[in-house]
């Protein structure tokens, strides 16, 4: 176990590409961190990085206060757990498992020991004996998991591990490597493009894009506290809406209506050096609430709007109420790489999400009274992307 | 007529397999015809039906009672087996490097080994002749061994790069985080995994060597050194005025033998989808 510092990473390919500049990351011991964004973000080069199969082109990491850069992968004692698993089919279970400790030459009754116990760890005590390709997608995924804690490495590095898992299994395996990861508190550095494996596995969520640090900080935190428009609508399922503004004398006019700035949106929105008046305004669809489920005393710090609801989800514990905005849709480089990503032509192109209570009596195509908490309105600069609303 | 989507596929069955009895009795006909006649007695032979009236073994017999035909066969296996497992080793590190690396003059070393490939290999003849003799390596092993090394790799680097490009790379990455030097990795990990491909070139490199004509015929000149299929040319009857049909058969079906047992050996081995259950769920 160990800590792992990136100090100015950066990683120039010979054709000029720049897939990571100048990443600073400090991991402490212990610590399970995780590198999210979009694909091409520079999130997997960075790992590969750490791991040594890709050279770094510029700065320093270091592994447990020793640099690391010239070292090759088998020298740096770190473990991987690939997105295809990449098992060797022509070896068992048991073989696979022991492989790290065989090249590493250790005795045959310690390897068969480590290996029993790693396998009752993962619950596939019965398979030892089966080869990879008799296994189901699961099972190849804890038998890479296995292969990776045997050897008790500094640190974990895994790639995309369970993007290859259907939807009920992945949940399950995350719970589980999130249980394995705390009971053996080894540092792990794991690297997901889904933002809800971000949310829910990791100490701190490192969020890239263009291969660039965008972000760190712990999930709750970057959910509360977007630093800019990227990882505003990363990070949050469905995602945040944006939609255009106006500042003025304190009062925010939209498509929906005029808002008036609650005290704390105005005191962060003030600090700005520069006055903005053209924003985009970020609302998280739990902060819009049909009107009539708003109890007295919240009500008095939102604001109301009447729309009419396109389309209704209900998820069984709460609703989701999809409304469409009028005039323009709020547009930034930031967004449209986020867009683009998804695979839709633009993000937030009117459709705005409410994410109502389940007891509302909201109707597809009847209006409805949204009130907005205004405590949580964030506003951001649409040239820069930066939130105006962040505290640092 | 083919009515409905039943009948039909019964129909392309019937089709197809009356297409493939005619391929394979054309294609098999000549080596059933050459085993009759290796069966039949010198009176036996000239009397043209496909089975023979009187059976006899004497034809076996003769061969394997004279060096013409036993040290041949001893050179053939030799040669074919020496000069096949050269051509593989060499062939799977080239076709390795080829799969996976980017070096300066990849294309280069692709376009002279198909170059090579093509080369018709008669013109050579002549010079290789005149080269072995210079060199002292007429009519001895390393005579036909070393042409059949140049000839048979770019067929071996072109088959074995496709076996490795087939090998998802994650695999040797893994290899390497599991704490394999890169020779650990190739050797523990990839090369088992290439081996239907390494087998498959090298049935294809043996049947090269062992059928060779032109070079044997050419670079030998002795027992010491000549192959069967050269030598099969040089079989006389017990008397000059004898046809040595009945030996010459019996020979040829010897030595298809070889070829036959290596294939349906290293048939099993060539097993498809060795590699499933690496990657993905």
């Amino acid at each position: 176990m160990a800590d792992i510092v990136l100090d100015k990473v950066t990683k120039k390919y010979p054709d000029g590409a720049l897939a990571v500049q100048e990443v600073n990351l400090e991991i402490a011991d212990g610590e399970f961190i995780i590198l999210v964004g979009p694909s091409g973000c520079g999130k997997s080069t960075t790992l590969n990085m750490l791991a040594g199969l890709e050279d770094i082109t510029a700065g320093e990491l270091r592994i447990g206060g020793e640099r690391v850069n010239e070292k090759a992968p088998k020298d740096r004692d770190i473990a991987m757990v690939f997105q295809s698993y990449a098992l060797y089919p022509h070896m068992t279970v048991r073989e696979n498992m022991a492989f790290p400790l065989r090249l590493a030459k250790i005795d045959d009754k310690i390897v068969d020991a480590k290996v029993a116990e790693a396998s009752k760890i993962l619950d596939l005590g019965q398979h030892l004996d089966r080869k990879p390709s008799n296994l189901s997608g699961g099972q190849r995924q804890r038998v890479a998991m296995g292969r990776a804690i045997v050897r008790n490495p500094k640190a974990f590095l895994m790639d995309e591990p369970l993007s290859n898992l259907d939807a009920k299994l992945r949940v399950q395996m995350r719970t589980e490597v999130s249980r394995l990861q705390k009971n053996l508190g080894t540092t792990t550095v794991y690297v997901t493009h889904d933002q809800t494996e971000a949310m829910t596995l990791g100490d701190r969520v490192v969020v890239m894009r263009g291969g660039a640090v965008q972000q760190v900080g712990s999930p709750q935190y970057l959910y509360e506290n977007p630093a800019n428009l990227f990882v505003a609508g990363f990070i949050g399922s469905p995602a945040m809406n944006f939609i255009p503004a106006t500042l003025e004398n304190g009062e925010l006019s939209t498509a929906l209506g005029t808002f008036p700035l609650s005290d704390k949106v105005r005191r962060m929105a003030e600090r700005g050096r520069r006055p903005v008046r053209e924003v985009i305004m970020g609302l998280r669809p739990e902060h819009l609430e049909d009107a009539s489920m708003v109890e007295g005393a919240n009500s008095s710090r939102g604001a109301t709007f009447t729309t009419q609801v396109d389309v209704l989800e209900s998820m069984g514990s709460d609703k989701y109420a999809y409304f469409s905005i009028s005039g323009k849709r709020a547009s930034s480089a930031q967004l449209d790489e986020l867009a683009a990503d998804v695979g839709v032509s633009d993000l937030g192109a009117g459709q705005t999400v409410a994410r109502i209570s389940a007891a509302s009596r909201a109707k597809e195509g009847s209006s409805l009274d949204v009130w907005v908490d205004l405590d949580k309105i964030q506003l951001f600069d649409p040239e820069s992307g930066k939130a105006l609303t962040y505290s640092d | 007529m083919a009515g409905i989507g039943g009948a039909e596929t019964t129909g392309k069955k019937a089709r197809w397999g009356l297409v493939n009895v005619v391929v394979v009795v054309y294609a098999l006909f000549p080596v059933l015809w050459i085993v009759s006649l290796s069966f039949k007695s010198k009176k036996a032979i000239s009397e043209g039906g496909f089975f023979p009236t009187e059976w006899t073994l004497d034809n076996y017999a003769a061969i394997f009672s004279t060096t013409e035909f036993i040290r041949p066969l001893f050179n053939s296996i030799g040669i074919a087996i020496i000069a096949t497992l050269i051509a593989v080793v060499f062939g799977t590190m080239a076709a390795y490097a080829i799969a996976r690396l980017d070096f300066p003059g990849k294309q280069l070393l692709v376009g002279v080994s198909l170059l090579i490939a093509m080369f018709p290999q008669v013109s050579l003849v002549s010079p290789l002749f005149n080269i072995e003799r210079a060199l002292g390596l007429f009519d001895t092993w390393p005579g036909l061994i070393l042409p059949y090394i140049t000839f048979s790799l770019p067929l071996a680097i072109y088959t074995l790069s496709a076996f490795f490009k087939e090998i998802p790379w994650e695999l040797e990455k893994a290899a390497k985080m599991d704490g394999a030097t890169p020779g650990q990795a190739f050797q523990k990990v990839i090369a088992p995994l290439a081996a239907p491909g390494v087998f498959t070139t090298a049935i294809l490199v043996f049947i090269f060597c062992w059928n060779d004509f032109l070079f044997a015929i050419s670079l030998t000149s002795t027992e010491t050194s000549r192959t069967v299929p050269a030598a099969l040319a040089f079989f006389t009857g017990s008397s000059q005025f004898e046809d040595p049909t009945g030996t010459t058969s019996a020979a040829a079906v010897v030595i298809t033998i070889p070829i036959i047992i290596f294939v349906l050996f290293f048939q099993r081995r060539i097993v498809a989808g060795l590699t499933s259950g690496a990657v993905k769920g």
